[in-house]
């Protein structure tokens, strides 16, 4: 057997890697710092597999042609950081109805506008989940090491394919940049999904297909022809005025993620089961936390840490049950109380939720989240 | 006495038969009365039956607008994109699958106002996409305000005063950006549209062909004009003329009207093609 190849890799470098490994053959976008070294590597890598790189015009072409790239049946990303994001939530939105699956790398800056583009940030967890018009299922994943990011961008695409939606991948300039080694995983270690193709006939087959939740999704060119709408639609795939045909497709591809949250949330514990106090956070703000409940516990303190790798759907569940037994929830977060919220709403009142913000380009240090806690005992 | 005479050979008129093409349970479709937009749809079916494209193989491609409609009637892979975005959805397609015949259709502010960006790359690739850009100078979707290529001091329902914006050349836009093959044609002239389009779809690389057609309902109501054949009349009929019988005339009968025909064409390196290469070589390069 081969000897596993390990690498000292940049975070954007292992998305490089997680993609390729998960299949992905086709990558498009524009440059923006921080993320711009997965385009950089993309267009390296995918030529010397066949597989397709195309720089375009604009952040949105970018993702417009790898949507157009996905629908051809090739696993399709891109990558951008903030304002980017924003310009992209238009065919996000687009994506997410016409259930063409998509992974969006997005490497958080500094914002508002242009804000910090070299400084981190954790600030478009909102964006993530709102920042496309319409009510849509979203899933997003938070990596936290740069190990992480190659297995969380497998993750990312399994989930595309198999939910038929775009999957974001959140992480902070920080990581983004830094470097860790990283073993490269032989292939067949890491579950790699594929798309689900029509066994029907052609003439039967309906994209939206009423009889799945979620419908094989025929490659263009593969002999199936269909339409396809970013209007509200039937299973066929044409646009409709019937109400009740809106309604019940609008709450399909909610429900689709919905119910399958079990199989999509991933969460790591860190000495929570006789914790006092959790801290609940993500990215590379989990490192200093879970830096910081080491030395809490040094000192006496009973605190742990609950990190989701899955931050959409939100893991409700794991924090209701987390503000059932310990004393206050502390969420540290590279911006303004995105999370906060979203944590004081899972936890009811049952316990204390405290948010602990930084919008100033630096990272949250142990320290910050050391001294947050021990006030709350 | 009989005269021999040459057989005659009767020239039998075949109907063609658009229903080989069309998804006619998608139909009726939304145009209202006197829009040039079915009459191109009908020539750039006749012209994909000549060129003898395969239905399976062929993506059809829009953004948003009446124009941006047409996908759904036909029975080909169709994509009816966001507006403005058809051409990077179809770049990403014919790239992904360059085997495909990937064709746009898109109106003038599609194209040109909320996607002009993406038009000017797409040119500057010469990828091999054909872009059929339906011109009636106006927003009909959203009741009829002024395009890129409504004319100086045409009404519309935010120019009521008379557009002060010049518009757009299509063509030479597309000729500077890069496009191989630019080429214009009229509803009016609807043999020759055919035969333009079928032109634009055996070119290899980036075709555009500006199909100026006529808005009665809006454009045509703003600005006066009594009925769609007038317009049909003054506008494509008598305010185009075609570039082969334009070399021969003065230049006063040019004045004020656009050249129909085949304006630019020539042969470059298509993209696809060159990423084929690239990837040839990467692949068995030593890694």
């Amino acid at each position: 057997m081969a000897e596993k190849k390990k690498k000292l890799l940049q975070g954007n470098e292992a998305c490089v890697e997680g993609a390729i490994y998960a299949g992905c053959r086709f990558y498009a976008g524009y440059p923006i710092t921080p993320s711009t070294e997965i385009m950089e590597g993309m267009s390296v890598r995918l030529p010397k597999l066949g597989g397709k790189f195309i720089q375009m015009e604009d952040e949105i072409g970018g993702i417009a042609a790898a949507l157009g790239g996905s629908l051809a049946g090739l696993k399709s990303m891109t990558a951008t950081s903030g304002p980017g994001f924003s310009l992209k939530q238009e065919c996000i939105g687009y994506a997410c109805l016409t259930e063409i699956p998509l992974v969006i790398v997005d490497v958080m800056r500094g914002g508002p506008s242009t804000g910090y583009p070299t400084g981190p940030s954790q600030s478009d967890i909102m964006q993530a989940k709102w920042g496309t018009h319409g009510d849509h299922p979203v899933i997003a994943v938070t990596p936290s090491t740069v190990p992480e990011i190659l297995t969380e961008t497998v993750r990312a695409f399994n989930l595309a394919e198999q939910f038929r939606t775009p999957v974001m991948v959140l992480y902070d300039e920080i990581l983004g940049h830094m470097r860790e080694p990283v073993t490269i995983p032989s292939p067949g270690e890491l579950l790699v999904e594929d798309r689900a193709k029509p066994e029907c006939k052609p003439e039967d087959y309906h994209p939206y297909d009423d009889k799945f939740l979620i419908a094989p999704l025929a490659p263009f060119g593969s002999g199936y022809r269909f339409h396809v709408t970013g209007l509200n639609h039937k299973q066929d795939g044409f646009p409709t005025n019937d109400s009740k045909i809106i309604r019940e497709n609008n709450e399909r591809i909610m429900r689709k993620v919905h119910i399958n949250r079990e199989s999509i949330w991933k969460n790591e514990e860190v000495m929570l089961d006789d914790a006092e106090v959790a801290i609940f956070t993500i990215g590379s703000t989990a490192r200093s936390a879970r830096f910081a409940v080491n030395e809490l516990r040094k000192s006496g303190i009973k605190a742990g840490l609950l990190r989701p790798l899955t931050i959409w759907p939100f893991p409700d569940r794991a924090v209701a049950e987390l503000s059932n037994r310990v004393k206050a929830i502390i969420v540290p977060e590279m911006n303004l109380g995105q999370m906060t919220l979203e944590v004081e709403r899972c936890a009811k009142g049952r316990c204390a939720v405290e948010g602990l913000f930084r919008v100033d380009g630096e990272p949250i240090t142990p320290s910050q989240i050391f001294h947050e806690v021990r006030k709350y005992l | 006495m009989s005269i021999p005479v040459a057989e005659k050979k009767e020239k039998v008129s075949v109907p063609f038969d658009y229903n080989k093409y069309l998804r006619p349970n998608k139909l009726p479709h939304i145009w209202c009365p006197g829009c040039g937009h079915g009459i191109v749809l009908k020539a750039m079916l006749r012209a994909i039956d000549k060129a003898g494209l395969e239905k399976d193989n062929i993506a059809l491609v829009s953004g948003i607008g009446c124009s941006s409609r047409t996908p759904g009637y036909v029975d080909f892979n169709t994509l009816h994109t966001l507006h403005g975005r058809a051409l990077p959805f179809a770049t990403g397609i014919k790239l992904a699958k360059p085997e495909m015949k990937v064709i746009v259709v898109t109106g003038d502010g599609d194209a040109l106002a909320i996607g002009g960006n993406h038009f000017i790359h797409a040119c500057r690739r010469n990828i091999d996409l054909t872009v059929l850009v339906f011109t009636n100078a106006t927003y009909g979707m959203t009741g009829g305000q002024y395009s890129p290529t409504t004319p100086l001091e045409a009404m519309a329902t935010t120019s009521r005063y008379g557009n002060i914006e010049p518009p757009f050349d299509t063509c030479e836009m597309a000729k500077a950006s890069g496009a191989t093959f630019v080429a214009r044609g009229t509803a009016y002239h609807t043999i020759e549209l055919e035969k333009t389009i079928h032109e634009a779809l055996t070119h290899k690389g980036m075709s555009v062909v500006d199909i100026i057609d006529a808005c009665p309902t809006y454009f045509g109501r703003a600005n006066k004009f009594k009925s769609a054949t007038q317009m049909m009349e003054e506008i494509e009929k008598d305010g185009t003329v075609n570039v082969k019988q334009a070399a021969n005339l003065p230049p006063e009968k040019l004045a004020g009207k656009m050249l129909r025909g085949v304006l630019h064409k020539v042969e470059k390196p298509e993209y696809c093609e060159k990423y084929d290469i690239l990837i040839k070589e990467k692949a068995s390069a030593k890694k």
